[in-house]
């Protein structure tokens, strides 16, 4: 029988604003899926977002929702968390809301390893704005700011998240639905800061810029140049140009931020 | 029994004023001169069952503080100049998602970096405009370390009545400072908590506003699983691209403020009732103002000292009361003539209306108020 994900949706919100095929969708489904393996109840669920088109998803979702603004997602959440640890905090947002105004958040989030579990939603390009260069934007790329081609050199989300002290980080792909469940659901179950970065295609932002086809195209050249992360590891640099790991990439365990405030403050 | 007399710098009574008032989470900046608070915060929340943190910027300390309110916990953030510049945009976000909380501005001087260790008083239009768009203001200023305290309850109290975030706008000169206070007792200062929901979870609609125009607030966790939005939104909380009904909540949140301009609006009226010469100050100025208008009196000069204990909504329903009586308005800030303005707007030329601006770093001295007194005979 087909999943229902009504439970979770906000009833009257569908359709959503993503357009079509926008890998986000997809994510949603498979992050449904995940909260619903968790068991976690819904009242106890915040889901904080910034500015952009991932952004968007928290309206549609059933939980207790916030919706802030540009790059301050996991400020907010911190804040959340802090006042009331009780409550299972995600915080969501695009590579350019996370990683470029949002990114000293996103590495002090990370430093601080609070129990808050992050999504970077990464499709390479500033979508609302309607397809601008981001952090993630890989060189030489065409972009609306960059019709010379972009000369910035790209951040490795998942590495800057391991190089900041988050103790679960994770990479998967639109193309990877039913794996991008179960590492959604190690994430939502690790104690501690947790990042999984989430490879989507924009077709409209960036494909059609950059040549990449139709979104059928764009998710299987996720598929042609995933490398699970065990593989990874045994490639040379030069195997590896122009591929990316995916699945678990980093896990340790490690006190997490507000245990370990209360237990240095004397709070019970 | 007599109340804890204690000798507190005008910083650490705004920490006590917080705790009286039920504060539970503070998420701060280090920057002077505001520092103390967040020191002082640091040590005795914990003690309380509260938290602090201390945040990677002071973007992310205004965000967190909204992020505790939001969680149900009375929050709060203190700051300088330098600092509520980069406050404004998640101040904005609290305005328009209308979240209860606290921020403390120790008015420092200059734009930029200024003067940081020295004082001012050039955020006063910031506190009402800083933030884009339009949007109702609650300011608070205090001029003695007493009202350090008290104002601070106070701004708790507004914050959470109106549902909104209230400016404690104070400076070096009365942040630093020491004086005696009387510590109140518990019971004896009120406290006010914010309405919260009593409906039925699935009819909970966060911005649909009741008589006095404030929506009853729920807390995240507590079953009542609603959006919250920057975005304008209807009374559901969710973004709406309506511009007559964005227009009508902006009005409405307006009006919480205005309508209750008599519950909201502090003022000190000092020998004002037969004052040909009325001398308009707020903050550190105002101490300098009341000694001067108490050595006038003893010289015969008929003044007086009117002080705004709330800045914004500004207090014209009192000041009103003068235009036409008074010959003259002497407005000392230290700043370059900032609420002068907004005398001159109340009283519209019908007394002279002149200011005594300082921006060196320097008080403004009862001598400086007495001999513009002076020059008016």
């Amino acid at each position: 029988m087909a999943y229902d994900y009504s439970k979770y949706l906000r009833a009257g919100k569908i359709p959503h604003i993503w357009c079509p095929g926008c890998g986000y969708g997809i994510i949603m489904k498979s992050l449904i899926r995940a909260i619903d393996a968790t068991g976690i109840d819904k009242d106890d669920i915040v889901l904080t977002s910034g500015i952009g088109c991932a952004s968007r998803l928290p309206g549609y979702m059933d939980f207790n929702t916030l919706h802030t603004t540009h790059g301050r997602s996991l400020a907010f959440a911190t804040g959340v968390k802090v006042a009331n640890p009780k409550l299972k905090v995600i915080a969501l947002g695009g590579d350019g809301d996370m990683t470029a105004i949002g990114g000293n958040h996103f590495i002090h989030a990370c430093r601080r390893n609070i129990d808050i579990t992050c999504f970077v939603f990464n499709n390479y390009i500033y979508g609302m704005t309607g397809g601008q260069y981001s952090p993630t934007t890989p060189k030489n790329s065409k972009a609306t700011t960059a019709p010379y081609g972009n000369a910035d050199n790209q951040f490795d989300i998942a590495q800057l998240a391991i190089g900041a002290g988050a103790t679960f980080v994770a990479r998967t792909t639109t193309y990877h639905a039913v794996p991008m469940e179960k590492l959604i659901k190690q994430a939502l179950d690790h104690k501690g800061f947790s990042v999984v970065e989430i490879m989507a295609g924009c077709p409209t932002g960036y494909g059609r810029k950059n040549k990449q086809g139709s979104p059928a195209n764009m998710i299987l050249w996720q598929k042609e140049n995933a490398v699970p992360a065990n593989k990874a590891k045994e490639m040379s640099e030069e195997e590896m140009a122009g591929k990316f790991a995916i699945g678990v990439l980093h896990e340790v365990q490690k006190a997490e931020y507000v245990e370990a405030y209360d237990a240095q403050v004397g709070l019970k | 029994m007599a109340r804890e007399i204690r000798f507190l710098q005008g910083n650490e009574a705004v920490c006590e004023g917080a705790l009286y008032a039920g504060c539970r989470f503070y998420a701060g900046y280090p920057i002077t001169p505001s520092t103390e608070i967040a020191e002082g915060l640091s040590a005795s929340l914990p003690k309380v069952g509260g938290r602090f943190i201390q945040m990677e910027d002071e973007l992310a300390a205004m965000a967190a503080t909204i992020g505790g309110s939001i969680a149900g916990k009375k929050s709060m953030t203190a700051t300088s100049g330098p600092g509520m510049s980069l406050k404004m945009e998640n101040l904005g976000y609290g305005y328009l998602t209308e979240i209860p909380c606290v921020i403390v501005n120790v008015m420092r001087g200059g734009p930029s970096t200024g003067l940081p260790t020295g004082p001012g008083q050039s955020d006063v239009m910031q506190a009402k405009w800083g933030t884009h768009g339009d949007h109702p203001a609650i300011v608070l200023t205090p001029s003695t370390v007493q009202e350090q305290l008290n104002e601070t309850v106070r701004a708790f109290n507004l914050a959470e009545k109106y549902r909104m975030p209230v400016i404690l706008l104070t400076d070096e000169i009365i942040g630093h400072m020491r004086e005696a206070i009387e510590i109140p007792e518990p019971g004896e200062l009120e406290v006010i908590d914010r309405k919260r929901p009593t409906c039925d979870p699935k009819d909970y609609k966060p911005y649909k506003p009741e008589a006095d125009l404030v929506p009853p607030m729920a807390d995240f966790g507590s079953g009542y699983r609603y959006h919250i939005t920057g975005l304008n939104h209807a009374e559901d909380g969710f973004p709406s691209n309506n511009g007559k009904m964005a227009q009508a909540d902006e009005i409405r949140q307006e009006n919480k403020v205005m309508h209750h301009y008599d519950d909201i609006v502090k003022v000190e009226e000092f020998e004002c009732a037969d004052a040909e010469i009325i001398v308009f100050a707020y903050g550190s100025s105002a101490r300098s103002a009341k000694e001067a208008v108490i050595k006038a009196r003893e010289e015969g000069v008929k003044v007086g000292l009117f002080r705004p204990l709330t800045l914004w909504p500004f207090p014209e329903k009192h000041l009103e009361k003068y235009v036409g009586k008074t010959k003259k308005f002497i407005v000392p800030e230290l700043n370059l003539g900032m609420i002068k303005l907004e005398v001159d707007r109340v009283v519209k030329g019908q007394a002279e209306v002149v200011g005594i601006n300082k921006i060196d770093s320097d008080p403004i001295t009862p001598v400086e108020i007495m001999d513009e007194i002076r020059r008016s005979k």
